[in-house]
């Protein structure tokens, strides 16, 4: 097998995979958005509950997606807790680019540090949208969008 | 070319090594593998014998056609027009002008929406495709819906994949006045009992749309015998170049239809007051059309005819047979679509791994399948999946083609299982 299918399919992304973690509906979420990848058909639900100051209280996902999507939202929920909207939307930007190669000049915080285990998609053009689709959605929940799609 | 053998039961259909060796693109590799391509089902690989129509056609004999006073005009114009006769041969239809040149088969069901289903549809009328029709069977039908209020109505398919003939006999009525199918399920391979569907139509005064992309390469298919009213298909999944579709129309429909759109060589006469339409086929080919790419369906056509549909019917049935076997061994994984009646595409889902990472981690090994909902979203809600693998099969496919899925698969197995 290659070494960049090792470095794709790493153990912490097969296990998040297999055991998403918060993957549950709420009930009682303030924002919550839908994302489609019309490519693969994957399609999952964010649901955010934010605070009075826009601080992210909680957040789930329910959907069915690959072994990157799914590790991929398993990983960013459980990083989001606690984080203003101004800094999940910095960190997007910073996993976006991690995930495309781009170098636009954000960096991943240090204490995001375990997400870089997703940075072998870059090896994978028509892969990156697998990862960075629960990133979009949760951004679009954000902002008040009930869905979004990505091309 | 290759000179093919008749099929002899227990003996190959034909020598497959030689018609490989037709393929340039076989000869490659995909990640240091070499290459298995079971996704011809998608778009089919090219045959020599093709390539050499187009780039021949280009460097000697290329004009715009219908309209030069000069040899090349003539030349190119004859060989384009001669492909409308062999397309005519290959479908068996009765006059080569009910052969319409369009993009591909969504342009040529799209065409049929436009100018059939907007003349002659009306508010109420019903339109019955099924449920495992493709995408472009399903939107324009649904674009012609919201525009005139017609009725889509959706016969259901079984577990098994089949079209259940009692509940789609139960949607016919007076009201129907279209029925539009697959021949064949680009997602599982079922072929669908059109002769029985075409009867059960006609015989409620329905015309009948067959799509044609998937059957027209591997089943023989005869218009006159079929009576069926359109059939659609495009070029590249017939071997030929992508950017040439066909539609075949009865002569009195095409006749009654008016044009697609409007623009040159697709007039009788203009002034600023009024045009007049040129006869078929022109009516429907506004513009210049795709001159290279028609040639080069024709010459795909020739070498289809060349090995024969029905030695080519046998080696895929044989291979499909292996195929089916061979996917059935492999612990977790389950094929969608297992109807009797099949030809040349397995769908199937591991239970422990995703179609998208499956199709990803066999790329390594040099396979090329197609993995997602095959543009067939509605299908795969029916089948209760997400999305699929789907490994299809052209003439050119061996038993190593299918050694190298199963043993590509068995990777996945040791990264997820």
């Amino acid at each position: 097998m290659s070494d960049d299918l090792r470095e794709l399919y790493q153990e912490v992304i097969l296990e998040h995979g297999k055991n998403p973690r918060n993957f549950h509906a709420d009930d009682d979420a303030t924002n919550e958005a839908r994302g489609n990848n019309p490519l693969c058909g994957d399609q999952l639900v964010i649901y955010l509950k934010l605070d009075g100051d826009r601080r992210v209280a909680d957040v789930s996902f329910l959907g069915k997606g690959c072994a990157i999507c799914m590790a991929s939202a398993s990983m960013m929920t459980e990083l989001l807790k606690g984080r203003s909207q101004a800094e999940a939307e910095a960190l997007f930007e910073a996993f976006h680019d991690m995930c495309t190669g781009e170098e636009n000049g954000h960096e991943l915080p240090d204490d995001v540090e375990k997400l870089r285990v997703l940075s072998g998609v870059r090896e994978f053009p028509t892969r990156v949208k697998c990862a960075t689709l629960p990133w979009h959605t949760m951004v679009a929940a954000l902002k008040g969008d009930d869905e979004i799609s990505t091309e | 070319m290759t000179s093919p053998t008749t099929a002899q039961a227990g003996t190959p259909a034909y020598d497959i090594d030689a018609i490989r060796a037709d393929f340039p693109i076989l000869g490659r590799t995909m990640h240091d593998k070499p290459l298995t391509f079971l996704d011809s089902a998608a778009s089919a690989q090219k045959p020599r014998q093709v390539i050499d129509a187009i780039s021949s056609t280009y460097e000697t004999e290329y004009a715009n056609v219908h309209r030069g006073l000069y040899q090349i005009s003539e030349a190119v114009t004859a060989r384009y027009e001669g492909t409308r006769e062999t397309i005519r041969q290959y479908i068996n239809a009765a006059h080569n002008h009910e052969i319409i040149f369009t993009r591909n088969a969504t342009e040529s069901i799209n065409l049929v929406a436009y100018t059939f289903g907007r003349k002659f549809l009306e508010a109420g009328d019903e339109v019955v495709i099924t449920e495992l029709e493709h995408h472009s069977n399903i939107v324009p039908w649904q674009m012609l819906r919201d525009e005139k209020g017609i009725v889509l109505k959706v016969a259901p398919v079984s577990d098994d994949g089949e079209l259940i003939m009692s509940a789609f006999e139960d949607l016919l009525g007076p009201k129907t006045k279209l029925v539009a199918v697959a021949h064949m399920s680009n997602v599982m391979g079922t072929i669908l009992p059109v002769e029985d569907i075409i009867r059960r139509a006609h015989a409620v005064g329905a015309k009948v749309l067959l799509d044609g992309c998937q059957s027209v390469t591997h089943i023989p298919v005869d218009m006159q015998a079929l009576g069926c009213d359109f059939y659609v298909f495009s070029g590249h999944k017939l071997y030929g170049p992508s950017g040439i579709g066909v539609l075949y129309g009865r002569e009195e429909l095409l006749d009654a239809m008016p044009p697609f759109m409007g623009g040159g060589d697709m007039i009788s006469s203009v002034t600023f007051e009024k045009s007049t339409w040129a006869k078929l086929p022109h009516k429907f080919e506004a513009g210049t059309p795709a001159i290279v790419q028609a040639i080069g369906l024709g010459a795909a056509i020739d070498y289809v005819n060349a090995i024969g549909l029905d030695a080519i019917g046998v080696h895929e049935a044989d291979l499909l047979n292996y195929a089916t076997q061979k996917l059935s061994s492999v612990d977790g994984l389950r094929i969608i679509g297992t109807a009797p009646k099949k030809a040349s595409v397995i769908s199937f889902t591991l239970d422990f791994a995703h179609p998208h990472d499956v199709a990803t981690i066999i790329d390594r090994a040099g396979v090329a399948v197609r993995a997602g909902h095959h543009c067939a979203q509605p299908l795969m809600e029916r089948m209760d999946v997400p999305a699929t693998v789907r490994a299809s099969i052209g003439l050119y496919n061996n038993r190593s083609d299918i050694d190298a899925l199963v043993a590509a698969l068995g990777e996945v197995q040791e990264l997820f299982g």
